[in-house]
């Protein structure tokens, strides 16, 4: 089956208890897994300050979840989203291969040892000069 | 006639200036983070708008990712939709 690589952040409302918020996101842990998604990556922001008033809340939890699954999963995934009235906000992006790739370095701490295929010598010069820009 | 305007084009001061150029064909970047939202700030005015090409030199295909990314960012509340004195 033709699975694609996404990403899908969302933020809880900040009315949650911490216990509250590690359910929901373990539900929709679940869910992706239940579903023939492969989970790559998973990371929990915690309470981060919007930069506008959500449905009159400044702050929200944020989760974003890295998984592969086919595309006719997304659908019913984000459709759990909208009818959750703890989710204040959510998007899923598709990946592209350079999309993959970031993630992939990035989570190893902006390395230089991970060359996916496809990637040509440019990318070693990136991680230095983004570095110091940054 | 052409050695005047030479001399005209000589004087402007776009001839002193550094020349500008485009940071992600420079350093080979090929991925926009819409989740970093203090590098996107590059990108955008004090109000929170989008700065055109012309003034960061960008090039057309990484500017169309930027804008994509800058609109993703604002949908997750990472950057303002309107700011004042975002710098």
């Amino acid at each position: 089956m033709n699975t694609n690589q996404y990403e899908t952040v969302i933020i809880l409302t900040p009315v949650l208890s911490e216990q509250q918020m590690k359910d929901a996101v373990a539900g929709y842990r679940e869910l992706i897994t239940g579903n023939g998604g492969e989970l790559v990556h998973e990371e929990n922001w915690g309470l981060t300050k919007l930069a506008y008033p959500i449905q009159k809340k400044g702050t929200g939890f944020y989760h974003l979840f890295e998984f592969q699954a086919n595309p006719e999963f997304i659908k019913s995934f984000e459709l759990v989203f909208r009818r959750d009235e703890r989710i204040l906000r959510y998007l899923t992006v598709k990946l592209d291969r350079w999309g993959v790739d970031f993630n992939q370095r990035k989570r190893n701490g902006e390395l230089r040892t991970v060359t996916p295929q496809g990637a040509k010598v440019v990318v070693k010069k990136k991680i230095e000069i983004k570095e110091d820009e940054l | 006639m052409s050695k005047e305007t030479n001399f005209i084009f000589n004087q402007t001061p776009q001839v002193l200036q550094k020349k500008k150029y485009c940071r992600f064909k420079k350093h080979g970047i090929k991925y926009i983070d819409y989740k970093d939202g203090e590098f996107l700030l590059k990108f955008i005015n004090e109000q929170g708008k989008i700065l055109p090409r012309r003034i960061t030199g960008t090039s057309l295909k990484y500017q169309r990712k930027i804008s994509v990314a800058i609109k993703r960012a604002r949908h997750l509340s990472l950057l303002p939709f309107v700011a004042d004195g975002l710098k």
